[in-house]
């Protein structure tokens, strides 16, 4: 069966980001006042070939934690599609 | 001894480490291609730096996967020393050689000038030709440089004596006025357990030479020489 990995990776609670202190301040250059807060991150879409949804989420996960994110400052979230 | 230098695609303080070593300092030392898988014979690795693989994804994060790096394990594991220089650093900790992470600087800004430091351990094969607290002037260049570390990790490597040198003011003032990235505790440069890895975000490649403005930096690869001189013939074999 063919997937699709839809992967976001945001920086961990409490760790610096400069970027998303940045747009927020653009936001309120742009009158957006109510802005509190941006989040930047990553978005990865990764298609595979697995015998199950659940094989799957297995290789996905296995990949975010050697390479798509680094667990000293960042954190994962996807979702599993058949396509 | 041999140094060698791994060259990465997209590396470009690899030349500068190469002429220091080489013509300024008269050692053994070679270019080591990425794709290699043998070290050839080297005591000392450098990782130099630059922009490795374009810093994708993550600055260091492609470069950790190449074949020479599985080498560069190997070496760490036999007690080999390796010398991580901005982007080398980065790769360093993205390789998991060395604790911590590096992120953007904290002002959003790349940052290319003269830095003091405080040398905090004068007993590791980088830096013994230091003496404790002694200030030096070696130049930082860089957009992700702001080292990080969980707290309770932070005051492990503390505790240890790991962090080998902080931004600090000309008389060695630590205080967040002198820290240039927003690092912790305004570390600069770290070592591993052994102390036999270390890597830093100033490039003391360009700050060995008097008519550069400082040669400070001469001593780091210095100190490497003397260490192999007196103890590493036997460690590193």
């Amino acid at each position: 069966m063919r997937y699709c990995g839809k992967i976001i990776v945001t920086l961990k609670p409490g760790v610096f980001d400069p970027q998303g202190m940045t747009i927020r301040n653009a936001l309120h250059a742009l009158s957006y006042r109510e802005v509190e807060e941006v989040e930047t991150g990553k978005y990865f879409r990764v298609a595979l070939e697995a015998e199950t949804k659940e094989e799957a989420a297995l290789r996905i996960k296995e990949m975010c934690d050697q390479l798509l994110a680094n667990p000293v400052i960042e954190q994962y979230s996807f979702e599993i599609e058949e396509t | 001894m041999r140094f060698g230098v791994v060259v990465f695609p997209g590396s470009n303080c690899d030349y500068d480490c190469f002429y220091v070593l080489k013509d300024v300092l008269h050692q053994d030392v070679v270019f080591l291609w990425h794709q290699e898988e043998d070290l050839r014979g080297c005591d000392c690795i450098i990782l130099p730096g630059g922009f490795s693989y374009g810093d994708y994804l993550r600055t260091g994060a492609i470069a950790r996967f190449s074949p020479i790096m599985r080498a560069v394990q190997d070496f760490v594991l036999r007690g080999g020393i390796v010398l991580g220089i901005c982007n080398g650093f980065q790769i360093l900790l993205e390789g998991g050689l060395l604790p911590g992470a590096l992120l953007p600087n904290r002002d959003g800004r790349f940052i290319c000038r003269y830095v003091s430091l405080r040398v905090e351990n004068t007993n590791t094969p980088f830096t013994l030709l230091f003496s404790p607290g002694e200030v030096i002037r070696i130049p930082i260049a860089h957009y992700q440089g702001n080292f990080f570390l969980p707290e309770e990790e932070l005051s492990e490597l503390e505790r240890r004596g790991q962090v080998l040198f902080r931004y600090c003011g000309p008389s060695g003032e630590v205080d967040a006025a002198f820290n240039p990235n927003g690092s912790v505790g305004n570390i600069a440069g770290v070592a591993s357990l052994n102390f036999r890895v270390m890597g830093m975000m100033p490039h003391p490649e360009r700050a060995s030479e008097d008519l550069l403005g400082s040669s400070d930096g001469q001593r780091i690869f210095l100190s490497i020489v003397k260490w192999y001189e007196e103890e590493g013939s036997r460690a590193c074999s």
